[in-house]
């Protein structure tokens, strides 16, 4: 067997690693990637509205991720605590889904209604202002900062484009929705929103 | 999953598997028989230390082709064969499903034997504190603290003083529908920041923290139009609508001159979220008479 065939010649060696790990990727996300379960929303499951959007871009931006998931697991454990398990249809306009892999903090999948908007915004200006216990950074700026309209509609073209279910009417109201709301409301406007699609939590 | 690609997966788990025992059996064939001095992959280091071109250990190879063995038997148990599903029937819902069930048979009844129970008596017995601590542990804790002594703007619920009262119907309509709080704002209507301080001063004279002065007593009469609609004239309150007792010194947002004027001038809006449809009707009986309990 010649391995310096291989080891010493890298546009083979490459040819030969990308064929290697696509077999895995042919057999098991491009199927995924054809299958309706994936791809079509589940009932009642809507593009996110343009408050909504901005709230997940700075819920991706400030790293939220990195400590909460939003993946309910089909155990009782999970269930019990945080509402029915997700479904890959209820991710289906989520562009990169966050379904994160660590809890330092609660999952956030159906957060949405769990808590006031009042605790919310108030929560991430001062975490340990309610929960003396916690160890979640305060936000304090998202308050200061204002969503920007004219990236937020280029950001719904952009979805659009891709094939999310927006009107060009809802982009080109989205400005005027956004207009002068906070960072801060944003993201509560989409905290607000998670998961609550399935009202028949039990 | 459609037919198409039911069968790309078979077929390419099908091949994928017969590459791998035919790999591995190639180079089991590669014995040491074969090995020559010609059959080093060609690194050297120090001189004359050399690789050599050796096949697995036989131990080592069995163990690629028990996995084999495995792989298949998995695909033909479980799901993962394109749309088979697989000899056992298993399903990740089936299993949730059945952990459901299982834990449904095992503490539906205890739910239900406390759930049968006299409200008092309820709040009373000791099993039940002990399941109520755990579920307000889970879910009330996040606003009303791990000692249930609450935040500001969340009320503590050790002490004997109830918002929207303490009957068992208030309770478990509290907990189960969530209740909206709304103090209207004041400040356009009083008129002035003194305004606004002086009924911040009366309405704490109300409660005894300070006497009144010319002032702040001379606000009893505003208080009369304006608030005692839902205070009540003696500012006693209304647990109908939540509107609380100004007398009993108890301050949801603070008792300082300054809160209870932002209170006044901004007004405020108290929720608590409904949680009916994720305890269910045992278990919010259950902790409405463990959030009782806890100021008895």
């Amino acid at each position: 067997m010649r391995h310096e065939a291989i080891e010493k010649s890298l546009n083979l060696m490459m040819v030969l690693i990308v064929a290697a790990i696509s077999i895995g990727g042919l057999v098991e996300i491009i199927p995924l990637m054809m299958s309706s379960d994936a791809t079509e929303p589940d009932e009642g499951i809507a593009v996110y509205s343009p408050l909504r959007l901005a709230g997940r871009d700075i819920y991706v931006r400030e790293g939220c991720y990195n400590c909460h998931s939003q993946m309910i697991r089909p155990f009782r454990s999970e269930t019990e605590r945080y509402g029915p398990f997700t479904t890959a249809g209820e991710t289906v306009y989520d562009r990169p889904f966050q379904f994160g892999s660590k809890r330092t903090g609660p999952d956030l999948a159906r957060v949405g209604g769990r808590y006031s908007d009042d605790w919310q915004r108030l929560h991430l200006m001062d975490p340990r202002a309610l929960v003396p216990e916690s160890n979640m950074p305060a936000y304090p700026w998202l308050a200061e900062r204002e969503v920007d309209p004219e990236f937020l509609t280029a950001k719904l073209r952009t979805l659009q484009f891709l094939g999310d279910p927006y009107t060009d009417e809802q982009i080109a109201a989205a400005a005027g929705e956004v207009e002068g709301k906070t960072e801060l409301d944003a993201i509560v406007a989409y905290l607000q929103g998670l998961g609550t699609n399935r009202r028949n939590r039990r | 999953m459609p037919a198409f690609w039911h069968w790309f997966v078979a077929a390419g788990t099908i091949v994928f598997i017969i590459w791998c025992v035919w790999l591995i059996g190639w180079s089991a064939k590669q014995g040491p028989q074969n090995v020559s001095d010609d059959d080093v992959v060609g690194h050297k280091w120090d001189g004359d230390l050399e690789e050599w071109n050796n096949p697995a250990p036989k131990w080592w190879l069995y163990l690629y082709f028990i996995t084999i063995v495995w792989g298949v038997g998995y695909m033909i148990a479980y799901p993962g064969f394109g749309n088979f599903e697989g000899m056992l029937g298993w399903s990740q819902q089936g299993q949730y499903e059945a952990e459901m069930q299982a834990a449904a048979a095992n503490y539906d009844p205890i739910y239900e034997q406390f759930a049968a129970m006299d409200f008092a008596a309820l709040a009373a017995d000791a099993d039940a504190q002990a399941l109520g601590r755990s579920l307000f542990a889970s879910y009330c804790t996040t606003c009303h603290g791990s000692d249930a002594r609450g935040a500001p703007g969340y009320p503590n619920l050790t002490d004997d003083d109830w918002q929207w009262g303490d009957s068992e119907q208030a309770i478990t309509t509290s907990i189960g529908m969530g209740r909206n709080a709304v103090m209207t704002p004041w400040a356009r209507i009083l008129g002035s920041d003194e305004a606004v301080t002086n009924m911040a001063k009366y309405v704490r004279s109300l409660s005894g923290i300070e006497a009144a002065d010319e002032a702040a007593a001379g606000m009893a009469t505003q208080f009369t139009t304006l608030c005692a609609a839902c205070h009540m004239p003696d500012g006693t309150g209304n647990p109908l609508l939540g509107a609380p007792d100004l007398t009993d010194d108890v301050w949801l947002y603070g008792s300082s001159i300054d809160v209870v004027g932002t209170t006044i001038a901004d007004g405020r809006s108290g929720q608590m979220p409904a949680h009916g449809e994720l305890l269910g009707a045992n278990r919010t009986k259950i902790l409405a008479a463990y959030v009782y309990s806890l100021s008895q």
